[in-house]
């Protein structure tokens, strides 16, 4: 045994060993990916430090050093975005984990199982739609002319003809909710899974002590969830430096007015590239997403393994 | 799921009734809006003008179809090139993410910590959007070029991990072993034994990709400009955007009869029923693939 052993430490010395060539093949396609189209990009960060002309590319464009980053943070812009991304996200957590957490507990408890399973294919359906979508189906709801919302307001007496998309202050909350809408079905389906992974022998012996139902979801459901809830909640808060694209573009419609609270980094970077032109600054947004990305990122892996080294990534 | 589970253990009438009726208005939460939309779609254009989106159309009609049918080249076009998008795609991420993630299940295999890192990395620090967008367009020339639904998106460091964490899940390295023992090479082993047992976890991580290549608006927006190559997802968005787009990208805008056509063009119910032809596909397999995307669920919540 201790031999085997000692040859395979033997053999592991050599990195390159002739029954392994295989092995190179196989990865070759994934490794010429990642250069191309992971590592070539990281390479391309350097326009951020540059005054890009597109003719010249990246290697003949002139440097400008902090210039900018100088003129990112010189305008309210680059607070704005960053306040409206991580609230967002901070908002989209709690809700969401909270919705489901609440959904998966009663769906657990139906008696009627088929009535439950039917349930949980209707909550997963948004997730297979696109936010392109999900604002059409919006839409249908808020079109100045034409929507349900405005209909309604007429019916009533009222004077209607409200432009939603021009009003700010319904969007905080509207987004949420919407998406909330696009993805609680998922987390619900998941925590579902958990749940009746449960052994059932827990809830025999808490009924033998005369365990209510609302103590044992308190003291056995919820503590079995607590695991999967926290990685998924750390796992949020690595990306909590992205915004969804869709959703902050898509379903607002990229209107103008609303921008004070709908704009975030992700928005912010596209509209700099395709409408603005500038690409020096909004590579220098992209960095500065990334770098502080990377750091929450590291932070919440480092949580993970104080709490359960298994889950942590790396 | 529970099954029978507690009949000693149930929730009493009063409660089962409270949950059951909470959780059915949750469900209305998504039936009504997708309702909505399909009845809009079947609504006539004067019925729109006259009472808004309703429930209950003054009238019923296929106009919005019937234009979609003869507007049909854009819409064939990109029907097309979703297919294509989603279905090469898929099959071309499958067999690259698999192989790759076959060689970092390789215990024995001395890159293999270089280049699982080599992988992950990826997933911490990116480029970003800009140097992406300036790497494909001005060097690799995916600028209105099919391949841009194919190359960027052909690998997901985050499906490769799971994919990796599937074989060294059900496939017991033993089986590798007994493979080399009888002197099998490793794309023996992978195509021979690794494939086969292999299934659910390539049926999970295909329906990902199915689902985000089918979805995929933004491919479309950022990188095409011809018209034969725009997704379906994409036109929606341009649809959305400027209702006019199928009117200026659309052949029968070059005959008389064409341009009195796109004059009655009924916007409001084509854009609906377009938004249907879009969805459709998704929602009828769905309910059959679920399963799978509760495995993967499982698995990605297991090993990030």
């Amino acid at each position: 045994m201790t031999e085997a052993t000692h040859n395979i430490r033997q053999k592991k010395r050599r990195f390159f060993r002739r029954e392994d060539l295989a092995l190179y093949v196989m990865a070759l396609p994934t490794i010429i990916f990642l250069v191309m189209f992971a590592y070539a990009p990281m390479f391309g960060l350097i326009m951020a430090f540059q005054d890009l002309n597109i003719t010249k590319g990246i290697l003949g464009s002139p440097y400008v050093g902090f210039k900018n980053f100088e003129f990112l943070f010189s305008t309210t812009d680059a607070y704005v975005i960053t306040r409206n991304t991580v609230l967002y996200n901070l908002a989209f957590m709690t809700v969401n984990t909270l919705v489901a957490v609440i959904m998966a507990l009663m769906l657990s408890e139906l008696r009627n199982r088929r009535m439950a399973k039917g349930l949980q294919t209707v909550y997963m359906l948004p997730h297979f739609l696109s936010w392109t979508v999900v604002a059409i189906v919006l839409t249908a709801f808020l079109d100045r002319s034409y929507g349900v919302v405005n209909q309604i307001i007429i019916a009533t007496g009222g004077k209607g003809m409200v432009d939603w998309y021009r009003q700010k202050d319904i969007w905080p909350p509207l987004l949420v909710f919407i998406n909330a809408w696009k993805g609680v079905g998922y987390s619900t389906v998941l925590y579902l899974a958990v749940i009746s992974g449960i052994s059932e022998e827990y809830y025999e012996a808490a009924v033998l002590d005369g365990a209510s139902k609302f103590q044992q979801a308190r003291f056995i459901t919820l503590p079995h969830l607590r695991f999967v809830i926290s990685i998924s909640l750390i796992m949020a808060m690595g990306s909590i430096f992205r915004g969804d694209f869709g959703l902050f573009y898509s379903v607002t419609k990229d209107s103008g007015r609303l921008y004070a609270v709908t704009d975030v980094i992700d928005t912010y970077i596209y509209r700099g590239l395709t409408k603005l032109s500038n690409v020096g600054m909004s590579t220098a947004a992209g960095l500065y997403q990334s770098a502080v990305g990377f750091i929450f990122l590291l932070g919440a892996n480092w949580v993970v393994t104080k709490i359960d080294p298994e889950s942590a990534m790396f | 799921m529970a099954k029978n589970r507690r009949s000693f253990n149930q929730l009493t009438p009063g409660w089962d009734f409270t949950f059951s009726t909470l959780l059915i208005l949750t469900s209305l939460l998504v039936l009504i809006p997708m309702a909505l939309v399909i009845i809009v779609s079947f609504s006539a254009e004067s019925s729109i003008s006259n009472r808004g989106f309703a429930f209950i159309p003054e009238a019923w009609s296929l106009d919005g179809y019937r234009y979609l049918g003869k507007m049909g080249s854009q819409v064939m076009d990109s029907y097309l090139v979703t297919i294509a998008h989603t279905l090469l795609g898929t099959a071309c991420s499958l067999s690259v993410m698999s192989m790759y993630a076959y060689v970092l299940a390789q215990r024995n295999f001395p890159a293999r910590t270089f280049l699982t890192w080599f992988l992950a990395f990826t997933m911490l620090f990116s480029g970003g959007l800009v140097p992406s967008y300036i790497m494909n367009v001005r060097y690799y020339n995916l600028y209105n070029s099919f391949w841009i639904f194919i190359l960027p998106s052909l690998v997901s460091a985050y499906n490769v991990i799971m994919l990796r964490t599937f074989i060294t899940t059900t496939i017991p390295d033993t089986l590798f072993e007994a493979g080399k023992i009888d002197g099998a090479g490793h794309f023996r082993i992978f195509f021979q034994i690794v494939l086969p047992l292999f299934q659910a976890g390539l049926a999970t991580i295909g329906l990902f990709n199915v689902v985000a290549r089918w979805n995929d608006w933004f491919t479309g927006l950022l990188y095409i400009q011809n018209s034969k190559l725009i997704p379906l997802q994409t036109l929606l968005q341009k649809i959305q955007s400027t209702i006019d787009f199928l009117k200026n990208n659309s052949q029968v805008a070059n005959t008389p009869e064409g341009i009195e056509m796109l004059r009655n063009l009924p916007t409001q119910n084509l854009r609906m029923a377009c938004t249907v032809i879009v969805v459709a596909p998704m929602l009828m397999v769905y309910p059959f693939f679920q399963r799978y995307f509760v495995t993967g669920l499982t698995i990605g919540s297991i090993k990030g």
